[in-house]
């Protein structure tokens, strides 16, 4: 074919036919995305199915439920589903403040680019440590302090219910710090572009009106982005819900009510990776049922996210 | 040059076709694990036309692959209840394998092994009335120890486990208390304390908390040298976890015919309390002669020259007597 450009004069170019031949990489892009449906349907398909003798048996009691007794029969994940939502929204509450320091920092030119570059690359690479790693770090760093520094405070304000003691070195608050470090990177990269994404009239408008630097970071920028920063809170919510080794292994694995954060708890997740090899019968079946919550609640929350992002992205685009 | 390979990769197939190994193929229990893999390795070496694979996935998944015929054995800490036998059935033997017992091990700062706990003691410190290390319960039979006023941190296990199942049918056994609170079985809900996944994830726990105490296997904790308790058995006597006082204990289990015993509270003067045998599970007919062959080679092997690595990995050797009714019953394998 090449070789025939040369001797081609216009004239054969006119006269040769334009046949349409079937797009066959279009078409494997379209399986390949067809198949990630399918895919997912199936998992989810597959874990009702399983799930269907519990959910038949112990209907919406599961979900109100406190007791976890698999060798009594009984069913109830409110403890862990509680368990859940704190330690995920403890980390957000840690993580937002400072990913949101980080992203401006990164966003605004205190520093060159290259050192800057330098920290965001940091930052991103938190990511790419296994979530065992995080565990066994939790276990030989973060536990002894929350041991040490715990056993003082619950003994200094225990009164207050949150700060209860005794003070457990495998608690719900290790559990949320480490999950807070897991899910720096999200909030960090989401909030970053969405800071990156004001429209560079906006700042100078603001500086044009005698703001200070702070001031326009404060007043205009971070209103402006808002909706993107919400959108990364609500990402990195999402990714703390899932994130199950680190948590296994730091949380405490208890299935009791309790109010104070030094106490042990327990998420699904963690549920999960914990009973799932030895379950049989009705157990195997409770435990579907759990992850089914947990696929429909990781499934929610990051469609959430992506919604408000989506709307962000569209709001910011009018102002530019 | 492309022949002569395909020449020598045909003569190199062909030779391992003849050579082809009778597979067995065990999992379960991960308790029993280290010696049934110590076994297979010593076993391959002597019957090189036998391979033995052993994967410890869990005694209950152990129960179901075997249930389910994907293996050829299967091991468990629990024996298989009436229905998981009706289930295969009824073409199954269960056969004492090895033993181990498991032992309460703690890290109380400044007290040494050999902690005496009465059963009153130790059922009341895992149903969490018993707080604190200085309690009057745990005093009055410690005199000679500096017990400190530190709160108990009682340490289970996360995932279903045999062990679990053999530890909770002993209290349930000597409190009715915790009969009724807790129960037995391989998974339970505990009413104190915190969960750590393993035998290996439980002993980081004990080790790494002051004032941790926990359940282990015997081996674990001597391995791992954990400070362990001495436990009151039956007849009143505090008992150190050794080899020697786990031997007691066995020998002093009657096997019924089809060698299914639960040891949940033995009553020799000096048993340690808290034992149990591991099974094999094999089956009645084996379809395959020689797998049914390579099944009581293998199975022979353990339970008599395998005995004698037994002590060295933390178990307790089967007594005479068992060997004597297990070698009975595995010649009726066919």
């Amino acid at each position: 074919m090449g070789g025939n450009i040369s001797s081609a004069g216009p004239s054969r170019t006119v006269t040769r036919e334009y046949r349409p031949r079937p797009d066959f990489f279009r078409m494997a892009c379209f399986l390949a995305s067809v198949l990630t449906i399918v895919l997912l349907t199936f998992i989810f398909g597959e874990i009702l199915v399983k799930a269907w003798p519990a959910m038949s048996k112990f209907g919406l009691g599961f979900i109100s439920g406190i007791q976890w007794s698999p060798n009594r029969g009984v069913f109830g994940v409110l403890p862990v589903l509680i368990g859940t939502a704190t330690s995920s929204f403890l980390a957000l509450l840690l993580a937002l403040p400072l990913g949101l320091a980080i992203a401006i920092f990164l966003s605004e030119d205190f520093f060159q680019q290259p050192v800057r570059q330098v920290i965001r690359f940091v930052v991103e690479l938190l990511a790419a440590i296994p979530s065992v790693v995080y565990g066994l770090w939790g276990i030989f760093v973060v536990i002894p302090l929350v041991q040490k520094y715990g056993a003082v405070v619950a003994a200094k304000f225990g009164f207050i219910p949150f700060l209860a003691g005794p003070a457990y070195g495998n608690s719900l608050l290790t559990a949320s710090l480490v999950l807070a470090l897991m899910v720096l990177p999200t909030i960090t990269a989401i909030s970053r572009s969405s800071l990156v994404a004001v429209p560079y009239t906006l700042r100078e408008g603001s500086y044009a009106l005698g703001a200070t630097r702070w001031e326009t970071i404060l007043s205009v920028i971070i209103p402006t982005a808002a909706p993107g920063i919400v959108a990364s809170s609500i990402l990195g919510f999402g990714r703390a819900m899932g994130e199950t080794m680190a948590v296994a292994m730091l949380i405490g694995n208890s299935q009791r009510l309790s109010w104070s954060l030094l106490s042990p708890s327990n998420t699904l997740s963690a549920l999960l990776a914990n009973q799932f090899a030895e379950a049989d019968g009705i157990q195997v079946s409770a435990l579907m049922y759990a992850a089914a919550i947990l696929v429909l609640l990781t499934l929610g929350v990051n469609i959430a996210g992506e919604a408000v992002l989506r709307h962000t992205q569209k709001a910011t685009a009018g102002l530019r | 040059m492309t022949r002569n390979l395909l020449l020598a990769t045909l003569i190199l197939a062909s030779v391992f076709q003849i050579k082809a190994a009778t597979a067995l193929t065990g999992s379960g229990s991960t308790f029993a694990a280290p010696i049934l893999q110590r076994w297979a390795f010593n076993f391959q070496k002597e019957n090189r036309d036998i391979t033995v694979n052993y994967q410890s996935v869990g005694s209950g998944a152990g129960i179901k692959q075997f249930s389910d015929g994907i293996t050829d054995f299967g091991a468990s800490d629990v024996a298989m209840s009436d229905a998981e036998i009706a289930k295969v059935n009824g073409n199954v033997l269960m056969l004492p394998a090895t033993a181990g017992t498991i032992v309460l091990a703690y890290n109380v700062p400044g007290v040494p092994a050999g902690m005496k706990l009465t059963r009153e003691t130790y059922a009341g410190i895992l149903l969490g009335t018993v707080k604190s290390w200085n309690d009057p319960l745990i005093a009055k039979n410690n005199p000679e120890f500096q017990l400190p006023n530190l709160p108990i941190t009682v340490v289970v296990r996360s995932d279903g486990s045999g062990t679990t199942g053999v530890f909770t049918a002993h209290l349930d056994a000597v409190s009715p208390e915790f009969a009724s609170k807790v129960g037995c079985g391989k998974s339970v809900t505990w009413p104190v304390g915190l969960a750590a996944k393993g035998n290996e994830g439980v002993t980081a726990v004990i080790k790494q908390t002051p004032g941790a105490i926990g359940y282990v296997e015997f081996g674990y904790a001597e391995n791992n040298k954990l400070t362990t308790a001495a436990l009151q058995n039956k007849a009143g006597n505090f008992i150190t976890p050794t080899i020697e006082s786990g031997a007691a204990t066995l020998a002093s289990v009657n096997l019924p015919e089809n060698l299914r015993a639960f040891i949940t509270d033995p009553e020799g003067a000096n048993d340690y309390p808290i034992a149990s045998f591991t099974w094999l599970l094999v089956k009645k007919t084996y379809t395959d002669a020689t797998k049914a062959a390579a099944v009581k080679a293998f199975v022979t092997y353990g339970i008599t020259t395998g005995q004698a690595v037994a002590p060295e990995l933390g178990y307790i050797s089967l007594p005479a007597e068992v060997v004597t009714k297990v070698q009975a019953v595995l010649a009726t394998i066919k």
